[in-house]
């Protein structure tokens, strides 16, 4: 990935702001509300640029210690449903809800933050 | 195709071949749409309200690729107008997409719907009357047409709008007594429809998250949190209204004035229906307030005693409300999806598949 500037992240912003300054003022009815919905869509974009590779990184701690196996996120997120599926993993119920509960809690982070913001 | 209708002529609406049928005028497709349309409806009434009723006003309502929906009035001979609705199946072959949408592919059919409509007016659910039925043809294809009701049905407008103020503190009593009266209508009485009893519905999900081919651990835990409960469930089965929320409740001033969209009724457990209005998704903002952000739950429960319906535990609520939540974040999923395999490419719908995380979120908050 090329790192010279504009980098990733600000390109990105770039186009949320142009579509949010500069479409979304012009624009009525259904254009102005997928306009909304693409300057969302970005928004989650730049978070997970941000705090994406952190947040990958301790998933990827946490299934390890569950399933006591190597491998990557997607391996481990494959065996980590097989074996839920199966029952293996009734007798390690609160580590794993403690698991699924932050791994949860990051992907709103990204999507919605204000989702966490108010209990419901 | 799930119903088979004449394709032949609306194709040929569609390619634009109509657009020079009339002599010097030049129409588009939905000119041409609508002209055809106010001519079935004009034969309709004419055999509904006698020869002589006359239609004005007629106008699409909905856009896109969803169903469509029409306003119009009848003109009645001896004067009068009657407000109506018409809900029918999308004209256009590509369109069909929707049928894949969310839950869709349980849909009934428009006929079984203005059914239950009629059914469920019957047993005293604030419904639109449902006077007559098109069936398809090869000038339309088949719809239903309801009475148009005065009042709201966006649900942020109902909690937020001072007209709804009144209104808001008796809904969720009143939404409760509905849906005891319509899951008590008798199963000898009802149209053909899908049966799905508890462990069914789960399957069903299930089914559809691993069509994805995407494992999902949060999802599993909720299948196998549900499928180790079943018994809390409860074993009735009836007529389940299957999109029972804020949102498909048309509201006036006074309260409850109609409960819409009865596409997704099926035979099930009815307290499906129970945990669906409770769950966070309807809630648009006012999370204080379980029931559709208007009510509280022993609200809801009264109601449903009221309406004739049997105690519900706390217990059989809760099963619902954490099937609720799996289901919301499934249906989320299902709508990225149908951008994902490019059979409707929608920066919405894909947008609503990172809304999935909302309904595992809030399951894993109710689950042990």
């Amino acid at each position: 990935m090329p790192t010279d500037r504009p980098n990733t992240a600000e390109l990105v912003e770039a186009v949320r702001e142009f579509l949010s300054d500069h479409v979304a003022p012009n624009v009525e009815g259904q254009l102005a509300f997928h306009t909304r919905v693409a300057v969302n869509a970005l928004a989650i974009v730049e978070r997970t640029l941000a705090q994406g590779g952190a947040m990958d990184a301790a998933e990827l701690v946490r299934l390890k210690d569950l399933l006591k196996q190597n491998g990557d996120l997607e391996e481990l997120n494959a065996e980590l449903s097989r074996a839920i599926r199966a029952g293996e993993m009734d007798d390690r119920k609160d580590a794993l809800l403690a698991h699924l509960r932050q791994t949860a809690e990051d992907k709103i982070a990204l999507a919605n933050p204000r989702y966490l913001t108010k209990r419901g | 195709m799930l119903w088979g209708r004449p394709r032949t002529f609306f194709s040929r609406v569609v390619a634009g071949e109509f657009q020079t049928m009339t002599a010097g005028m030049t129409k588009n497709k939905a000119e041409i749409q609508t002209e055809i349309l106010a001519d079935v409806l004009h034969d309709r009434v004419g055999q509904v309200y006698g020869p002589g009723t006359g239609i004005d006003g007629l106008v699409r309502l909905s856009g896109g690729a969803s169903r469509e929906t029409w306003s119009f009035d009848a003109l009645l001979p001896g004067g009068g107008r009657k407000p109506l609705i018409l809900k029918r199946d999308p004209l256009d072959e590509q369109t069909d997409t929707q049928l894949i949408e969310g839950e869709v592919r349980l849909g009934v059919d428009r006929w079984t719907e203005g059914r239950l409509m009629q059914l469920a007016g019957e047993v005293g659910v604030p419904v639109p009357e449902v006077p007559f039925f098109l069936d398809a043809d090869d000038r339309t294809s088949a719809g239903f047409v309801m009475q148009r009701l005065e009042g709201e049905a966006l649900g942020r407008r109902i909690l937020r709008e001072d007209a709804y103020a009144e209104a808001r503190p008796k809904l969720a009593f009143q939404c409760g007594e509905a849906a005891a009266r319509l899951h008590g209508i008798a199963a000898e009485n009802l149209p053909p429809l899908p049966v799905l009893p508890v462990a069914a519905a789960l399957d069903y999900n299930r089914d559809v998250v691993d069509s994805f081919k995407q494992p999902h651990a949060g999802f599993e835990y909720a299948f196998h949190w549900l499928r180790e409960r079943l018994e809390l469930a409860g074993d009735r089965l009836g007529l389940v209204h299957g999109d029972y929320r804020n949102g498909n409740l048309l509201v006036d001033g006074q309260g409850l004035a109609g409960v819409l969209d009865w596409e997704l009724g099926h035979l099930g457990n009815p307290l499906n229906d129970l945990g669906w209005i409770c769950i966070r998704a309807w809630r648009y903002g006012y999370y204080d307030k379980p029931v559709g952000g208007f009510g509280e739950v022993a609200e809801l429960l009264d109601g449903y005693e009221a309406g004739g319906g049997a105690r519900v535990s706390l217990e059989a609520l809760h099963f619902w409300e954490v099937f609720g939540c799996m289901r919301w974040g499934v249906i989320c999923m299902t709508l990225a999806f149908t951008h994902i395999s490019g059979r409707e490419r929608s920066v919405e719908k894909v947008s609503i598949g990172r809304r999935a995380v909302e309904g595992e979120y809030d399951m894993l908050q109710l689950v042990d």
